[in-house]
């Protein structure tokens, strides 16, 4: 974190870091770590899934990689294209991390491209909130939205960039500065980011923080990628707290007219 | 005793708990959340729910997912 920002809160913690990631898609426990590490994320998504029955005791697990007193553990619904479907997640997750209640609620509408039902995203932000749970809600750039969602109780919103894993980037920055604009909670950009400028230019616009995971694992090099995240992310918050020039048409010189010698 | 778990049918003893459960399938020592027809069951009261036949039960972890 710059020592000119102030931490991140969500829930009422504070995080030093913008950077959130997902712990899916890499090619095994060692390189998710890594890639981690270099992120210096502080908050990681994961998903929520039955057990393999026999499975081999010895293989390397999530929690002795990424301990969930080191890290904070934000279990996803990815998958649930329905309401109930991502109730239960939830509720199977607080279990699990023993009554840990904060979530990342997502609730799908369309295979192809993973955007929220927003609809059905309302429903369960809805029902889960009043069950005590800490949302931070995935939805897409519309800026109504993303303020009923925060209206519900909703700690963080999180409109996507982009669909999940296309790593397009931000298709739509004024929707995401509206919404940034009227919100009173972390907004946190979360789904289409690809490279590092995406990171950037979120950050520029205002956003509290980008939640990515495709972003790194699927470039070539995920630990250097992570690396590189992270330093556009605190470029570019530190660009946005800075305050940039406006754009002009016209030319505007930087060396003086006097003195010239001719 | 026929009972399902995570979609596959299992067979288990009489009058079993789902501490038997996790026993009889490996699991007691693994991080885990378990359902019952489609309702969480808290850690506490895994000796003191005894399973029915046709129960359906999912056994849950966390994985890597973003």
């Amino acid at each position: 974190m710059t020592t000119q920002d102030t931490p991140l809160i969500i829930a009422g913690k504070p995080y030093q870091s913008r950077l959130l990631v997902g712990t899916g898609k890499y090619r095994d426990m060692d390189e998710t770590r890594l890639a981690i590490e270099a992120s210096g994320a502080e908050i990681i998504t994961v998903a929520i899934r039955r057990t393999n029955i026999g499975q081999n005791p010895d293989e390397p697990n999530l929690q002795d990689v990424l301990p969930p007193n080191k890290y904070t553990w934000l279990p996803n619904t990815a998958g649930c294209f329905n309401v109930e479907d991502a109730v239960r997640t939830c509720r199977l997750a607080r279990e699990l991390l023993d009554g840990h209640s904060l979530v990342k609620l997502e609730v799908l509408g369309d295979e192809r491209t993973l955007f929220p039902d927003v609809t059905a995203t309302l429903e369960a932000a809805e029902i889960l909130v009043k069950d005590g749970f800490d949302i931070m809600v995935y939805t897409n750039d519309d800026p109504i939205i993303a303020k009923r969602l925060e209206e519900l109780g909703c700690v963080a919103v999180m409109p996507l960039a982009a669909p999940i894993g296309s790593g397009l980037g931000i298709r739509n920055p004024y929707n995401i500065l509206t919404i940034v604009e009227n919100a009173n909670v972390p907004i946190i950009v979360d789904a289409g980011v690809g490279t590092a400028s995406d990171s950037a230019i979120a950050m520029e616009l205002g956003c509290d923080g980008i939640l990515m995971n495709t972003a790194i694992a699927a470039a070539q090099k995920p630990v250097l990628m992570a690396s590189a995240m992270r330093k556009a992310i605190e470029g570019g918050r530190e660009a946005f707290l800075a305050g940039r020039m406006p754009r002009k048409r016209f030319a505007s010189a930087s060396s003086p007219i006097e003195g010239l010698i001719f | 005793m026929n009972i399902t778990v995570n979609g596959s049918r299992c067979d288990c003893p009489q009058n079993a708990n789902l501490s038997d459960l996790l026993i009889h399938l490996e699991m007691q020592d693994k991080k885990v959340a378990l359902e019952i027809n489609k309702e969480v069951i808290p850690r506490g009261e895994y000796d003191s729910y005894t399973l029915n036949e046709g129960d359906t039960i999912e056994i849950i972890q966390a994985i890597g997912g973003g």
